[in-house]
This record gives C-alpha cells, structure tokens and sequence, in this order.
C-alpha cells in the first residue's frame, strides 16, 4: 500500500468533455432518425455525468487505487468468521472458459448440458460434505440462504397446517440471523451461552415451546468452540416439532471430520466463498448454496436439475420447475454459477482428504496460534473467552489490556494496520467485551502465525511504554482514522458536482 | 454418490503431492522432506512434518484429533468423504473445459437471447482491474484505512448509478435485479408499513416469482396487473390502487421490451401514496429518461451489462437507487465521504446503524456479502463507455433493434405485436400454433448456429405464438439478416400442414 501525497480525485473529477475510453463497432444499419424511433417525451433530457476519461486514466485511477487496499494476496488476514483462506488461482482459467463465461442462463436445457452437469455434481459434492441429500445452488450469500431456510422451515409446517412464530439463535449468532428472522416474517427469542461457551440447556427448555420454528444455529459456534450438547439440542428441538438450521459460516471447522447432516440439521447453507476458497472481492460476490433434508425437500426453491438416463442420449440433465409445495424463486436465473464452477475446481483438487486436510490445518493453525499468544504472555492482557479447545478460530477479551494498558481492542487492530497485519474480527462477538475473533485458516505458514503473535506481543510491550502510539494509530495507512460520525451527519454518499 | 472420472493412462493417484514448498524453504530441513511430505494430499497447506510437532507441542497435545475432542465419537464421519479423488490443476482443467465444451455459448452462436441477461462486450480493461488482487482478495471494508480503494470504488459506483436512474442516492449493490426488486418491496414496508404490493405483468417473471416468494416473509400480498397489449394496462393499474398499497412496480422497458408510461404510473401510486418502484435496463439510460426525473420512488435492476459476464446467470449485480429520504430504509452497504484526522479525504461504510451486523433483527436487510467485485467491473465499464458512449450504446440499439423488427417483420406470416416504442428489445409473433411449436422453431434455428430469443408462451400463455428478439451492439447487420433467413427456414415446416392439403389437390 502507498500513502498518496496527493488530493484523492474521483474518475468524476478527472472527466473532460471529448475524451472518452470505448469504440463501438463500426454502425451498419440504416434505421429512420433517432428521433422518430423513440418520441421526445420518453427521450432523456439530460445525459447522465459519466466520467469522459481515457483507457489510460482508467487504468491509472483503478490500479493507484487498489493500491490503497490491504489484500489477502499480500498479507495475513485473520478475520474471524470469514474464512480468509488462500483463492486458488485456477479460478481465473476457469472463470475465463467462454463456455461458461458467455453461457446465457436461458440457454435451452440441451443446450446446456455442461453447465446443467456440474451445477448436479457440485450439488452432489455439497450433499456428501454436508450430509444432507437435497442441494440448491440459488443462493447468492450466506444471508440469502438463510433467507431460503426459514421460508422453507415456513412452508414445512404450514404445510402440516402448524403455524409458528418464533425463530430462536444463541447470543453469539451472526447479525444475519436475526435479520433474516424479521425479515421471514418471524419473532426472534433469544438463548443464552453459559460460562464455558455451550448453549444454556435450561434457557433453551424454558424458550421451546410450541410457538416455536426453528432454531439456527453455527457449529462450531461464534466462539469458535464446538457445541458439546449437539445432541441434546437437537433432540429438544425435533421433539418440538421444529426444525433445526446450520449457519456454515464456520464449515471451515469440520470438513471430514464430522457433518451437519449427521448431527440432525434439517437445514444447511454453505458459504463457497468462505470453506471453498473463494476470493470475498471487497465484500462479494459469494455463494451461499442450501442443503436440506428429506423431510425438507419438496420445498426447495425451483426450478432444480434433475439427471436422467435417456435410452437414446444417455445421461441427460435438465431443468424442472414442477415442485408443487416449491417455497419459488429466490433470485433470477440459477444463481452464482460461476463461483459454483470455481468452488467444483476448488473440491477436486483438494478431494476428501484434501478437504479434511484444510480443516485439521486450519484447528491446528488456530489453537496453536492461541498457544504462541500464551506463551508470550499475550494472554494475560488479552485472555482468552473461553478455556477450552478452540476449533477454526478463537475469542481473545481485550478488557484486561484496556484496564491495565489504556488501548481497547479498536486501538491494537489499528496498530496491528501498521505492522502490516489486518486485523482480527473486533468486537464480535457481542458477548464478549472488547472482544477479537481471529481466525488463521489452514493456508497460512507457521512463519507467519509467529509474525502476527509477535506484532500483538510488541504493540502490548510499546503500550506499557507510550498508550499513544496504539491509541492514535494506524500512522503508515494510506489515510488515517477516518471521522465515521461526520460522514452519517453529512451523508455524501455520491460525487458532489 | 460422484461417480469417480476414470484414471487417464491407468495411472495410479492416490494422493497428490503438495506442488510447493514455500514455508519449508525458510528451515534447513527443508530439502529432506519435501519430496516425501506426510500430508501428501495438502494443497493449499504448508506445515512440515517438523513444524506440525513444534506446533502440537506448543499447544501441549499428542496429534491433531485431540483438538477435536469436543466432537462427540459417534458424530465424527470415521471415513474419507467420498469425493472423486484429488486432481492435478491440468487434470481440473480438462474436465471444466470438457463441461464448458457442452455448452453452446454466444461465442458459438449468433445470440439474439436476452430476457434480462444480454450479450454485450465487456472490454479489456474491466477484466485487467477486477483480475486485481488488491480488488479481488480483500473482504468487506470493515478496515477503511487499508479499505479505501474498494470503498472510493463503491462510492463512485453509487454516484454512477445515481446518474443512471435519476435519483439522488443509491447503495454499493444487491445480489441481482430479482433480489433488488425484493428489497425494494422489503423498503416500502419499512417506509410506509402498508401490507400490498402491485405489480406490473411486464416486470420480469423471475422478478415477480422472487417477489412472490419474499412477500410471504414480509407478510405481504401480492396483486398483478396485466398488461394491455405490450404495456401495463393504465386502467387497471389504477382499480388496483388503494391506501393499502405499499407499493408499485413496474419494469422499464418491460420484459417484452416495450417503453412503459413511467409518468402516468407514478401519477397513479403517488395519488394513493405508495411507492413507485421501477426496475431498469441500465443500458438503456442514454436514450431513455431515466425513471427517477418521471416520478420513481425507487429504481432498481439487473447489472449484469455493465461489464459483466452472462455466466449461465450469475453472479452478477442488482443495483438500488432511492429518493434521499428513503436512504435510512435502504438495504445494504453504502459509502460515504469523509476526512480524516490529518484532514485527508477517505471513505468509510456509513449508516451502519441499519445494516445487520448492527441493528441485528431491526436491520433494512440481511445483506452482508453482496457483490462488491460486480460492482467495481461496472463503474469501470461505465468509465470506459463514457457519457458519450451511453448516448451512443442507446442510439445504436434503437437503430438495430428497428431494422431487426422491420427486417423480420418482411417475413412470411411473421409481424411484430404492435408498434410501441422499443429500444433494445421486441416481441415477434410467428405464424404458428402454440408454445410448442415456437420451441420446435427455436431448435431449428438453434442447429442452424442461431438462438433467435425467448419464446414467451413460457411465461405468457396468451403470447404462445411469440418470440422475444434482443438485440446488443455485438449483432451485426449481417447477424440480423442471417437470423431472417434462419428463422425463415425454421418456420417452413410449421407452414406445411397449411400448404399440404393443396398440394394434394
């Protein structure tokens, strides 16, 4: 990253009239006048201020300007509950195959055959890593997936003529879930944690009653600890009548070694960009695909791929939208088609072990990287929440360090900004003060993990010194603390001309 | 259970060989044990068998399943997933591209498909800035100092989209046109608390059925207007409206391409008080007004053209533009200008206080990952078009898409469904009987190297008869009429029932 000396200019404010970037093809048509195509009232009146800008401004604007970003490529990234893991670079040969890239999504069925063939066998791969039979790729993200399970959980007991109103979450869940929840048109009640990070058993009894849905769930959970009472909870929730949905935000955790399908979730959505490698793009696109049970199934969103033999074609896959109880659409067309071709790339090279591998590494990765903090006497300032094995990722409380050293959480993630780290998730989850959810992933080296416990133990010895340092940082980023309360009172949310 | 593809050459592959071995070329040991790492089947994990020890010693236990103790034994899957077995990127390759080979895409055919996904150039310089790592592998800009190139991106994309639609603010992007469409409704409800939502039958089916599905969770209903001719029948719009209604939604042009009279529907839900929400072809926003100066509320839509790939659908962007006053109901991310503490101008991610990760279950939306990469290919793909460039994308599809009507209107029995205004995009009656027959239609024309658009009858039943023809800047005069002369002869067996009983005559 460099530090521009210069006023930052849009593309907006480096336009000027007569440049311009794009050539059309060459116009051999003759048509009547514009005018008499299209009459004045709907003509626009005003063209729109798009940039007037040359390719070579194009290309100087963007490129300085990514070099104001901190990126996975160049640096560790141990974002907590995002799965910052290496993109494998074969998406870019996959991405640019034309018979996918330029694959019209209403291209007929027959004519399709390849694209329909992977959506089935990535469909099948997510099945087996799942446990659970019934797979839909429509989802875009995590938060639409999860959409898509509480309006099947809807459609499933109403189908039983069962109407409930109550979707229940743990403390720790992500703020997706409770949004969601409203946004399904449920209430939500939340369950509490107990002291060693288990969902309150008692709590749980006491809230399930027969008003409610379903319970989402993450596990291994937000804490980054595996909920020891899986069996239990799932137990009362079935015995409830309600359905019980996984959040993969944390799938990272436990490929091969153990599956949601197997612990009794009716309910799953993955996220490809998060456990199969896929880059987060500044914040998408993702993928976040479905899978379900049987008892579920008749209300997947249509239109599903279906596989047949055919006598005369052989194998022969196509589209269907005839599921009668089908929850409908979620989105246009068939979903992020391309992340699902990149993410089949990602699980062939990898394989079952290979998967299971990448899981170990990342546990392995993570509850050591816990155990170089403690060695270093990080963990005396920065203790951990919960005494336990961790699994991907693991909860620090910065409440001691900001007691005894005067920096909160915030001050040492951006000081972390000038040791050329990004930072931990911070203050997430809500239930742990001055809370810091790191999450290494599998695909980073020893070396590195030993840099980062490194940089926290140096921030904490600079903090004994001189609170300042941390307290006013980041001081190398290309812009420094950034006045958040004066952009709500202004709201500038576009070019001001 | 995946069937498992054949082993090329009767080779044996049971576990790959890690291909690098970065980490181990920092320790001395490095050379003695890479060519036989233990974790045969890594990939992308770089821990050598020493390292593995120090760090299991370090953390004090045996191996690595003890730090999956907490995993109850009879939950643990006790076997390999079975998954067809790791492969070499070469081996990756092949068989993607094998899958790709199956595909007919629009650099095998003259496509004349559009529907709400089309077919147009994307230039060079999109794929070198989104190819991008510092654009491509970051996360969300929960970081703003180390953020600022994806959040001045975000920021000048929502300034583009707000020159587009004509409204004043909009967000940094939403999953697609369908789910934008959703959102909105989801906006009028936070906005107006009104349980009815009516909808044009020219708004595009996918959108509609996305609609459908949402307003059950909203705990709305949904009413539709059908359309008179090619566009949203104005009189029945209005007996549709009521104080109840939260919200109107057209689509501009509408699925069957014709211009809608944005003005007088804004007319008529701005008289009972709800919303106009009207979804856009972007492309089209150099000739046509944009919705926001007629009276919209909200403008969303489908961003896949505006540098993105068709990619059998996804992913690619829905955009969302508002009236100021509706910016605290908005879903999503947006960025917003600022300084910081030496005076400098950044970006942040601002209004935080509606998005989930804060307002958890009072948040305007669950979005958090959205489609921030989509988003900064269409800023540079509109920066590349240029202001003049839109004016002229838009004068040459209306140019095109006349001829092409003209042109294939000159053919036996074929006429055009009526004469409204059309930009990029028309509806083709064909002389023949029925949803079936145009499929047949379609298929010849398809063998013969051309897809000739969207036959209707799939959605519409009584546009059975009726092929939807797009047109893009890619297709060619040449295109145009080879597409007359192919649909020409595709139709020529649907004639012969008729022609049949005077030859035998």
């Amino acid at each position: 990253m460099t530090a521009d000396r210069f006023p930052t200019k849009t593309i907006f404010e480096k336009s000027r009239p007569g440049i311009r970037a794009a050539a059309l093809p060459v116009a051999d048509v003759s048509s009547p006048t514009s005018g008499e195509l299209l009459p004045a009232r709907y003509r626009r009146a005003q063209p729109a201020r798009l940039p007037s800008v040359s390719e070579p401004e194009i290309v100087r604007h963007y490129t300085r300007m990514s070099k104001r970003n901190f990126d996975l490529d160049s640096g560790f990234y141990p974002l907590g509950s995002c799965t910052m893991k290496h993109p494998p670079k074969l998406r870019e040969r996959v991405l640019s195959l034309d018979g996918h890239a330029a694959l019209h999504p209403l291209q007929s069925p027959a004519q399709a055959q390849g694209a329909l063939e992977l959506m089935w066998k990535v469909e099948r791969a997510l099945a087996e890593i799942t446990g659970l039979p019934h797979v839909c790729l429509q989802p875009a993200a995590g938060a639409q997936g999860e959409l898509a399970g509480l309006l099947l959980t809807r459609a499933y007991h109403t189908a039983r003529g069962d109407r409930r109103s109550v979707v229940l979450t743990p403390q720790t869940a992500h703020g997706t879930n409770p949004a969601t929840i409203t946004m399904a048109g449920y209430e939500l009640v939340t369950i509490a944690v107990n002291a060693d990070g288990d969902m309150d058993l008692d709590d749980l009894r006491a809230k399930l009653t027969g008003d409610v849905a379903c319970l989402m769930l993450t596990n291994p959970s937000t804490l980054g600890l595996f909920e020891r009472n899986i069996d239990t909870i799932r137990d009362l929730v079935h015995a409830a009548g309600a359905t019980l949905y996984y959040d993969g935000a944390n799938l990272n955790a436990i490929m091969g070694i153990c599956r949601p399908g197997d612990m009794g979730f009716d309910i799953v959505h993955l996220n490809l960009h998060k456990s199969f490698g896929q880059p987060h793009g500044g914040g998408g696109p993702g993928a976040g695909p479905i899978a379900v049970s049987d008892r579920i199934a008749e209300y997947l969103p249509n239109p599903r791929i279906v596989r047949r033999d055919d006598d005369r074609r052989g194998t022969v896959y196509d589209l269907s939208d005839d599921a009668p109880a089908s929850i409908g659409r979620l989105r246009g067309f068939h979903g992020p088609y391309a992340i699902a071709a990149s993410a089949y790339a990602y699980i062939r090279l990898l394989g079952g072990a290979g998967l299971r591998d990448a899981s170990e590494t990342a546990v392995l990765n993570a509850n050591y990287l816990l155990a170089r903090l403690t060695t270093l006497g990080v963990t005396e300032y920065l203790p951990a929440a919960y005494d336990r094995t961790c699994m991907h990722e693991f909860v620090l409380s910065g409440v001691p360090m900001r007691r005894r050293l005067g920096i909160s959480t915030l001050d040492l993630a951006k000081r972390l900004l000038d040791y050329g780290f990004h930072p931990p998730t911070i203050y997430f989850p809500l239930l742990v003060d001055e809370a810091l959810l790191i999450e290494p992933t599998e695909t980073e080296t020893k070396e590195t993990l030993d840099a980062f416990a490194d940089a926290i133990a140096e921030i904490l010895q600079e903090a004994a010194a001189d609170p300042t340092i941390a307290q006013t940082a980041p001081h190398t980023t290309p812009v420094r603390r950034l006045d958040e309360v004066r952009a709500a009172r202004e709201l500038t949310v576009t070019q001001r001309w | 259970m995946i069937s498992h593809p054949p082993l090329r050459d009767g080779r044996s592959k049971p576990h790959i060989v890690s291909p690098h071995l970065p980490a181990a070329l920092s320790h001395s040991d490095a050379y003695q044990e890479a060519p036989v790492a233990v974790h045969a089947v890594t990939r992308f994990t770089a821990v050598t068998v020493h390292e593995r020890q120090a760090m299991l010693d370090e953390i004090g236990v045996a191996d690595v399943d003890e730090l999956f103790a907490d995993i109850p034994a009879h939950l643990r899957l006790g076997r390999e997933l079975e998954l067809p077995a790791a492969a070499c990127e070469d081996d990756v390759l092949r068989e993607l591209s094998g899958m790709a080979d199956r595909n007919v895409s629009t650099a095998r055919e003259v496509c004349f498909l559009g529907a709400g996904m089309y077919d147009h150039y994307v230039p060079a310089v999109v794929d070198a800035i989104v190819g991008r790592a510092e654009f491509l592998t970051p996360y969300t800009p929960y970081q703003p100092e180390v953020s600022q190139g994806t959040l001045q991106a975000m920021f000048e994309y929502q300034t583009a989209i707000t020159e587009l639609t004509g409204l004043p603010v909009a967000n940094a992007s939403v999953y697609d046109g369908a789910s934008a469409v959703a959102a909105a409704a989801y906006l009028a409800k936070l906005a107006n608390g009104r349980g009815r939502l009516v909808v044009s039958g020219g708004l595009h089916p996918h959108a509609r059925q996305t609609l459908d599905t949402h307003a059950v969770g909203y705990g709305m209903e949904v009413i539709e207007v059908a359309l008179e001719g090619t566009v949203t029948d104005a009189a029945k719009l209005r007996s549709a409206m009521s104080d109840e209604v939260s919200a109107v939604f057209i689509q501009q042009p509408n699925f069957l391409g014709a211009v809608e009279e944005v003005e007088a529907v804004a007319a008529s839900a701005q008289a009972c008080g709800a919303l106009l929400v009207c979804s856009v072809d972007p492309m089209t926003l150099g000739v046509l007004e944009a919705p926001g100066h007629q009276g919209a509320d909200v403008v969303v839509g489908e961003g896949q053209a505006l540098g993105g790939r068709l990619s059998f659908g996804g992913p690619s962007l829905g955009f969302f533009a508002a009236r100021r006053d509706l910016i605290r109901q908005m879903p999503g991310r947006i960025a917003g200008e600022t300084v910081d503490v030496d005076g400098r101008r950044g970006w942040v991610t601002t209004l935080q206080t509606r998005e989930q990760h804060i307002r958890r279950a009072k948040a305007t939306s669950n979005i958090c990952t959205a489609q921030s990469l989509n988003a900064l290919a269409a800023i540079v793909y509109l920066s590349w078009l240029g202001r003049d460039g839109l004016v002229e994308l838009g004068e040459r599809l209306l140019a095109q898409t006349d001829y092409s009507r003209r042109v294939l209107a000159t053919l036996d029995g074929v006429t055009a469904v009526d004469a409204a205004p059309v930009v990029r995009e028309f509806t083709l009656r064909l002389p023949v009987d029925g949803l079936a027959a145009v499929q047949r239609v379609h298929e010849r024309c398809a063998a013969a190297g051309v897809n000739p658009g969207y036959p209707l009858g799939i959605d519409y039943p009584e546009l059975a008869d009726c092929l939807l023809v797009a047109v893009t800047e890619r297709r060619t005069r040449a295109d145009i009429e080879r597409l007359a002369v192919t649909l020409d002869r595709a139709l020529e067996p649907e004639r012969l029932p008729l022609t049949r009983p005077l030859a035998a005559a």
